[in-house]
């Protein structure tokens, strides 16, 4: 049982005096502390969060997330405080402003309580790729967490707040909310503004949320959601808004679902299988009308995404120059020795690895062969899914080939660990909203399916997801 | 498509601006081979007619008027984080 309640009553009864936002930081923090062994968080911000809190009780501060503890990946500015990206690049550096969502939350009155760990600049599906320590699972501390929003997710489900932020690059969030047991919620691309958040690859990037229920996620999403002068990528909301929490309306009843059909052949965990399919039967069961589609293109997806992303990433980690902020190499003797040896020593392995072929795909002579190339087939797999989506309403699959894996087992191989994000990536290349919902388990190990919707269809997915979650109960 | 060389690593990280350890070459000369090789399958996929997509939002110019925005940002907090400040300049190396 969660010690919190849905996110809408506490901040209802924070408003109402019946619970006091400082009572709710102190036992976020508390619980932070106790589990301090899972390695979920970076930093604490205490003070911060202890001084809103105040404000909030005091009635100077509201909103309809009045005093709501919220932890966010260390990957999101928050004005005054560490931000680091779980990298040796960004250590001590502090937040000079503050993420547009940071801004939207605070200003109904959620309260940031702590940043979670994640792998380096977002890079990796397991936080082992933290230049820092790597989190536990909550269910099997010898196995990751999922990531790279691991932390995020981990400290969901450890019940440290009722809520947590995460960024969705190429599965980030989704994957580790499969891997612990949340839900993990990809909004279309556009919806929020990444202003304050580290770059990863810009034209995939979105923000992640997750929560104990979609509900919960609805609501948080709803408050984030819209135009930001800050972010020119950042589109219309959707005129009902995204909080569902007072809606009880059944949007699957004679609904078309398509079951990916490429998601569910070779390389698939016969656990996660069974999961998908009976999620398909519940659907069913319901009177939607499950059937199955293929996008022929999704196999090429991963290779789309290694290259795109790596390209946008190399661009992106560009403005580490050891000049201006972050770490800087001392001992150089000229201004190439600065950016070189800064970059060298602060970056961490897969940074590294990323800028590599991220320079190699954008050089002169392999641009065409390689980036373009993969831009045009990024064309193709849109129009695929623009496809199917003329005949469903909604598309269903597995998030990840397999249950959370072992620490360690992965590291080894980049592309073993590149294909954890196989079932997500595509979602990001095309644009779509996903979500993972929290529907079986094997070995105690949990497992989650994914539903998708066509862009800008973000309160019809949740609306669906909240159903969905409903039937798996 | 061409197979990557020791000298291409070399090449890669002085355009990157990245110094790695003779280690770190050798680990990054077989890896992204592997990577290359694993991407390659795109080369026989068929895109003809088909444009590259850069943005996925549909949004066209997106302006604004060309004004100054105050967001309160505070030197002190941006200098705060630069490596070597003297009087509220950014030293580097020199250039020249």
């Amino acid at each position: 049982m969660s010690q919190w309640l849905p996110i809408a009553e506490i901040a209802d009864k924070v408003t109402k005096k019946q619970i006091s936002a400082t009572s709710l930081i102190e036992r976020s923090l508390a619980t932070i502390t106790q589990k301090k062994d899972y390695r979920a968080i970076i930093s604490t911000l205490e003070d911060r969060a202890t001084t809103r809190a105040k404000m909030i009780d005091e009635g100077k501060l509201g909103g309809r997330l009045a005093g709501v503890p919220f932890i966010a990946k260390d990957n999101f500015l928050v004005y005054g405080s560490d931000t680091t990206a779980a990298s040796n690049i960004l250590k001590g550096f502090k937040a000079p402003y503050q993420a547009s969502v940071i801004n939207k939350l605070e200003s109904e009155g959620a309260i940031c309580v702590a940043k979670s760990n994640l792998d380096a600049f977002a890079h990796g599906a397991s936080t082992e790729n933290s230049d820092f320590f790597t989190t536990t699972n909550p269910h099997d501390q010898s196995r990751v967490p999922g990531g790279s929003s691991g932390g995020s997710a981990a400290a969901v489900v450890l019940d440290m707040a009722p809520f947590a932020l995460g960024t969705d690059t190429g599965g980030s969030t989704r994957q580790p909310a499969s891997f612990v047991g949340c839900v993990g919620y990809k909004p279309t691309y556009g919806l929020m503004s990444r202003s304050g958040i580290i770059a990863m690859a810009s034209s995939t990037d979105t923000v992640g949320t997750l929560a104990k229920t979609v509900n919960d996620a609805s609501l948080v999403i709803d408050v984030m959601a819209g135009i930001d002068s800050l972010d020119s990528t950042t589109i219309d909301r959707q005129p009902k808004g995204y909080d569902i929490n007072n809606i009880s309306e059944d949007n699957l009843r004679g609904k078309k679902i398509g079951l990916i059909r490429e998601y569910m052949g070779e390389g698939l965990d016969g656990e996660v299988r069974d999961v998908v399919n009976d999620a398909c039967l519940r659907l069913k069961s319901v009177g939607c009308e499950v059937s199955e589609v293929s996008i022929p293109s999704l196999p090429l997806a991963l290779a789309v995404y290694y290259i795109i992303c790596p390209a946008e990433v190399s661009s992106n980690l560009s403005r580490y120059d050891g000049q201006r902020f972050g770490f800087s190499y001392k001992e150089a003797n000229n201004l190439d020795e600065v950016y070189e040896l800064s970059r060298g020593y602060g970056f961490g392995k897969e940074a590294k690895r990323r800028i590599m072929i991220g320079t190699y795909v954008l050089s002169s002579g392999y641009y065409n062969a390689y980036y373009k190339k993969a831009q045009t087939v990024r064309t193709k797999l849109i129009n695929e899914f623009n496809e199917v989506f003329k005949n469903c309403d909604f598309l269903i699959g597995p998030v990840a080939p397999t249950s959370a894996f072992k620490i360690g087992e992965n590291i080894k191989d980049p592309l073993h660990m590149y294909l954890s994000d196989v079932m997500t990536v595509a979602v990001n290349l095309v644009g779509i909203p996903a979500v993972s919902i929290p529907a079986g388990e094997k070995n105690g190990l949990p497992i989650g399916v994914q539903l998708m919707a066509n862009a800008k269809k973000d309160r019809e997915l949740l609306l669906a997801s909240k159903n969905l979650e409903g039937i798996l109960r | 498509m061409a197979v990557i060389s020791r000298d291409d690593v070399l090449k890669l990280a002085q355009l990157a601006r990245l110094s790695l350890s003779d280690d770190e070459v050798e680990q990054f000369l077989i890896e992204l081979r592997e990577i290359l090789l694993y991407v390659e399958q795109l080369k026989s996929v068929n895109v003809d007619n088909l444009a590259p997509t850069d943005q996925v939002t549909g949004l066209v110019n997106v302006m604004r008027d060309d004004i100054t925005i105050d967001y309160g940002y505070a030197p002190g907090d941006l200098l705060g984080n630069v490596p070597r400040v003297e009087e509220n300049l950014i030293m580097v190396q020199r250039v020249l």
